[in-house]
């Protein structure tokens, strides 16, 4: 489409939004899509479901049933292992992949657990994530390595793994639920259905990257097949791979946390789940501390271990010196069960010597809440009466002598349209009409809010966006996606998501731009930065939700803290990488032009950035939507509620619904993003990334 | 090696490799009958690529046969071709006489096992075996004992100077030290047949210079039959026994490097050697003074080395150097008869640059 019939096609879309709001009070099915015309897409789900547990029911639970016994095995066997023995194993891994501070890091770590009083639930997760992981690596090797050879087979399993990915994490549990029965199995396939993706891409992209002069290589030395697989390329691919078992770990590890909601397993994430409802936050906070310090050990091992250089090798070596950090593990562990033979206390921690300081956390937040009630909720409620509800009902609705302080007159409305037209008006002779419509839809969304927006023009809108981004394909697959939303009738529900998660989204995107443009230009910065974010992003979901929670209560504002405080990270990391990789010849030539310090950011920085920042949108938005489920917890009103009620009420079909809503929505976010940022990579000529 | 070339070791005849066009009967009836540079023209009308048109040479054992052609001239891919990397869409490839485009999968895993070694531009080597392992890996993978691996390796190693980095990693080898760990896998299996693909560009040209050395001396005492592949003209002079210019996948000039010089085929060769120091091309029997008469106490100098070499000793011997073959006087070289020889060369450049400059001013 031509450009000049593009813009034609935007402003009639905007005065046509604007006719429908006019006209809805007389057609209401422009904003509420009426009940009577939803499919029964829910009850159709609920009864395949049903004949599927019917038919399939018994092999799935057999499978579940084979399933349970290696779990039973590690958990009894890690349950059985007298702490101390464990705190060493796990303390000399760290040391002989990394070296003495992660060692010491670990220690403490695993010491923590202990004192805490929280060794038997700790050692419970772990034992699912023992199991889960290898066997997350092992299918994600074989798909890897299937999608690497036979591009039929990538073009099957490459749109699964986004699905899998995209669907919130919750909205798994309830089919594995269904099918595979009560009990901690759940959480083991849930874990190793959602942490076997990253396996797979790694897989196959290390794989890939293997440069073709190694692979000629090892056909001039005579490789069969076989050996060219398995002595060439799967090992020059394996530090890839071994990135990918530690995303998998990961993965793995923060779906076991999820998967405790479904409860009876007495894992650490229950503790924090159970407390968090008592609205015990002291206890919750301290057990998620035990689940933050899991997180972080694992990662770090498993990182280090993928990034190890080869160790010098010796000629010649012989045996008992090639397998001595093993046998120096094996001495340390039985020296260690022998001294708790001796010491009971290393074997079973005295609960007499547990220090849980619970109460004391809870008294120190009662004090700060009460002390600091005033301005706590001063910022709660300027948040949400300027912020929040303008988005969400928009101005109309908003504006009270309750909220604002004086009422929304015919006046101030005229005022209001008037402010809006010259602004757009202004903007579109200085930036372009593209901006100028840009800004009527933003006016319009202010004044009436995005849950009181007509379904039609949101649907429009996306759609034409996503052809002037992308091309027709997606524009039509953003229409019916977007339409099966509309007719499954979990619309409302879905603005609602998108309003909090734009947000969310907006406001940890500007935040952290602002953060990462001065981690580039500050060092100090950006050392003061890359811890917090690395453990930001380590983190498990449900304990980001616990500090804002202790403080905030439950309501849509705690979710919207928490949901930026995870969503923020990407934002910094993309910003500032985007920043510092711009070439030093561009900036060498600007300086020499005569750039100030900020002519030089403005001017030359920030456009040659903007589209790895455009990726850091993207995954802003991801992690955006990946928390609001979460978030749910805390009391919201989207589709991550309606994915926790499904849950909560075994409905298939509300719960898949839901979920397949918010992948809809992510995939389509993704999509448009992505799209933009490599079309503006393209035209500046820099290599996509 | 004057004019005895030895037995036919590797001979490529007609090799034809066309890119999204092989199944297009272009070989029913047209090689042969259409001329070489037609059939390409009428391929790329077609939207197929010849990458390799009809390439023919014989490598001689014990020779140095270079493939020369700045990148896409089709030379990368008439060694793959040759180590069936890729398969040629037409013609033979007879190696010791017997055509390698027919083996099974399993003789040729065979073959390259034990008569073929390949060095490659960014060295291939395996970025998680240290240089021993490297080495070793093509024995490794034979399945040969350890002890037997242990005395190949050692060999090698030694022969290429690797004493003391057995146990470094790629990584940690600057690019001369990685292209010796190429070197030495290549020879590891002791081949008969030794594929170089630009082994040298990557390399810094002081670095450069010194590896040819290296492997003038390896190739002095091996004697394999070699195939070497650079877009470095004067890389090709240095080194050739024989060379072939390609260009657009097809040869454009092949003969020994003296020849090209002289007789370049067409403007494309002319342009090569036009930067070409004479003074290091041309040899003592190029300039020899026909009347300059040979006097006792003459330094001697052998008849087939280089002016370069005579102007020292030109610069001493006033009446100048004798040149010698197998004992006997040939004649002699005076610092007269370099400056013509010399003069006469420029001067035949002479015209060329005079109007290819006025070209360029117009």
């Amino acid at each position: 489409m031509a450009q000049a019939q593009l813009r034609m096609i935007w402003a009639g879309l905007g005065a046509l939004t604007l006719a429908m709001l006019f006209m809805s009070d007389a057609a209401k099915w422009l904003i509420e899509y009426p009940e009577a015309w939803v499919l029964p897409i829910t009850p159709w789900l609920n009864a395949a479901m049903d004949w599927t547990v019917a038919v399939f029911g018994p092999a799935f639970k057999a499978f579940s049933a084979v399933m349970d016994i290696p779990m039973s095995a590690v958990r009894e066997f890690l349950q059985w292992l007298p702490w101390s023995v464990t705190l060493v194993l796990l303390t000399f891994v760290a040391y002989a992949v990394s070296g003495t501070s992660l060692a010491i890091f670990t220690f403490l770590a695993v010491l923590y657990m202990v004192v805490i009083g929280y060794w038997p639930e700790s050692m419970n997760s772990l034992s699912l994530v023992a199991i889960s992981v290898p066997m997350a690596v092992g299918i994600g090797f074989g798909l890897g390595a299937l999608a690497f050879f036979s591009d039929r087979a990538e073009r099957i399993i490459k749109p699964v793994m986004d699905l899998l990915q995209t669907v919130p994490a919750f909205a798994y549990l309830l089919p594995i639920l269904l099918l595979f029965g009560f009990g901690p199995v759940v959480g083991l396939i849930a874990s190793i259905l959602y942490a076997f993706p990253p396996t797979v891409r790694n897989t196959m992209l290390g794989l890939r990257r293997v440069p073709d002069e190694v692979i000629e290589a090892g056909l001039m030395s005579g490789a069969t097949m076989r050996q060219l697989f398995w002595r060439v390329r799967v090992p020059s691919a394996m530090r890839q791979i071994l990135l990918g078992v530690n995303q998998t770990t990961m993965a793995a590890f923060s779906m076991v946390i999820i998967a405790s909601i479904i409860g009876g397993t007495a894992d650490i994430g229950w503790e924090v789940l159970s407390t968090m409802r008592k609205a015990q936050f002291g206890e919750s906070l301290l057990a998620g501390i035990v689940i933050a310090l899991m997180a972080m050990v694992m990662d770090r091992i498993t990182a280090a271990a993928a990034i190890a250089e080869p160790k010098e090798p010796i000629l010649n070596e012989p045996l008992w010196s090639r397998y001595r950090m093993w046998l120096i593990a094996g001495g340390l562990a039985l020296f260690t069960a022998a001294l708790a033979q001796v010491f009971p206390a290393l074997s079973a921690y005295p609960r007499a010597w547990e220090i849980f300081p619970a109460q004391y956390l809870n008294d120190a937040v009662t004090f700060v809440v009460v002390e600091y009630s005033d301005a706590i909720n001063t910022i709660k409620s300027v948040a949400f009466f300027f912020i929040m509800l303008p988005v969400k009902i928009g101005l109309n609705e908003t504006v009270s002598p309750f909220t604002w302080g004086f009422e929304f007159t015919t006046p101030l409305r005229i005022g209001y349209a008037a402010i809006a037209a010259a602004v757009i008006l202004w903007v579109a002779r200085s930036k372009g009409s593209g901006a100028g419509v840009a800004v009527f839809f933003a006016a319009m969304l202010i004044y009436f809010g995005l849950t009181r927006m007509p379904w039609p023009a949101i649907v429009a809108v996306a759609a034409l966006l996503s052809w002037q981004l992308a091309g027709p394909k997606l524009a039509i697959g953003t229409a019916l996606s977007l339409m099966f939303l509309v007719v499954s009738g979990v619309w409302p529900q879905a603005m609602l998501s998108v309003y909090l998660c734009g947000i969310a989204v907006l406001l940890s995107f500007a935040l952290g731009a602002t953060l990462g443009i001065l981690a580039s230009e500050f060092d100090g910065v950006s050392k003061v930065l890359r811890p917090i974010n690395d453990t930001l992003q380590t983190m498990p979901l449900f304990v980001i939700l616990i500090p804002f929670l202790m403080i905030f209560k439950i309501g849509e504002f705690t979710a919207l803290l928490a949901i930026m405080a995870y969503a923020i990270v990407p934002a910094i990391r993309y910003t500032e990488h985007g920043l510092r990789s711009v070439p030093a010849y561009v900036i060498e030539a600007a300086t020499c032009i005569g750039c100030t310090r900020m002519q030089r950011l403005w001017r030359v920085k920030l456009p040659l950035a903007l589209p790895v920042m455009m990726l850091g949108l993207n995954q802003t938005i991801m992690y955006g939507i990946a928390m609001l489920v979460i978030a749910a917890l805390v009391g919201t009103n989207g589709l991550g509620q309606q994915v926790y009620i499904g849950l909560g009420d075994g409905d298939f079909g509300v719960g898949i619904v839901a979920g397949l809503g918010m992948a809809i929505i992510a995939i389509i976010a993704d999509r448009l993003t992505a799209a933009w940022s490599k079309g503006r990579q393209e035209e500046l000529g820099l290599e996509a990334e | 090696m004057e004019n005895g070339l030895g037995e036919v070791k590797l001979s490529c005849r007609n090799i034809w490799k066309v890119y999204a066009g092989e199944n297009a009967p272009y070989f029913k009836s047209d090689v042969g009958s259409a001329a070489t540079p037609e059939l390409c023209t009428r391929m790329r009308a077609d939207g197929a690529i010849p990458a390799a048109a009809d390439v023919s040479f014989d490598v001689h054992v014990g020779e140095i046969f270079v493939i020369m052609g700045l990148s896409g001239s089709g030379k990368s891919t008439v060694v793959r071709c040759l180590s069936r990397l890729i398969e040629a869409t037409h013609g033979e490839i007879l190696l010791d006489g017997e055509d390698l485009l027919k083996k099974s999968d399993k003789d040729l895993i065979d073959i390259r096992r034990h008569k073929m070694g390949m060095v490659f531009q960014n060295f291939g080597l395996m970025p998680h075996l240290s240089v021993w392992d490297n080495i070793a890996f093509p024995l490794s993978l034979q399945g040969l004992g350890k002890s037997e691996q242990i005395e190949k390796v050692r060999r090698v190693i030694e022969l290429v100077g690797l004493e003391g980095r057995e146990t470094s990693y790629p990584k940690q080898l600057s690019g001369g030290q990685q292209q010796r760990v190429g070197i030495a896998r290549s020879l590891a299996i002791e081949p008969e047949l030794w594929f170089l693909d630009e082994p040298f560009s990557a390399l810094d040209p002081l670095i450069r210079r010194q590896m040819q050395d290296e492997f003038l001396r390896i190739q002095t005492t091996l004697q394999k039959s070699i195939v070497f592949i650079t877009h470095d003209f004067l890389e090709a002079l240095r080194i050739a026994d024989r060379m072939m210019i390609m260009r657009d996948g097809q040869v454009v000039q092949m003969g020994k490097p003296s020849d090209l010089i002289v007789n370049p085929a067409d403007d494309y060769v002319a342009e090569f050697t036009e930067e070409v120091p004479m003074v290091r091309v041309l040899k003592a029997l190029d300039v020899l003074d026909r009347e300059a008469q040979a006097g006792g106490d003459m330094p001697e100098r052998e008849c087939d080395c280089s002016v370069e070499e005579l102007l020292p000793l030109l610069a001493q011997s006033k009446d100048g150097v004798k040149a010698m073959r197998d004992g006997e006087t040939m004649g002699v070289v005076t610092a007269t008869s370099v400056i013509a020889a010399l003069a006469h060369q420029d001067a035949d450049r002479g015209p060329d640059r005079a109007s290819a400059m006025a070209a360029g001013a117009a």
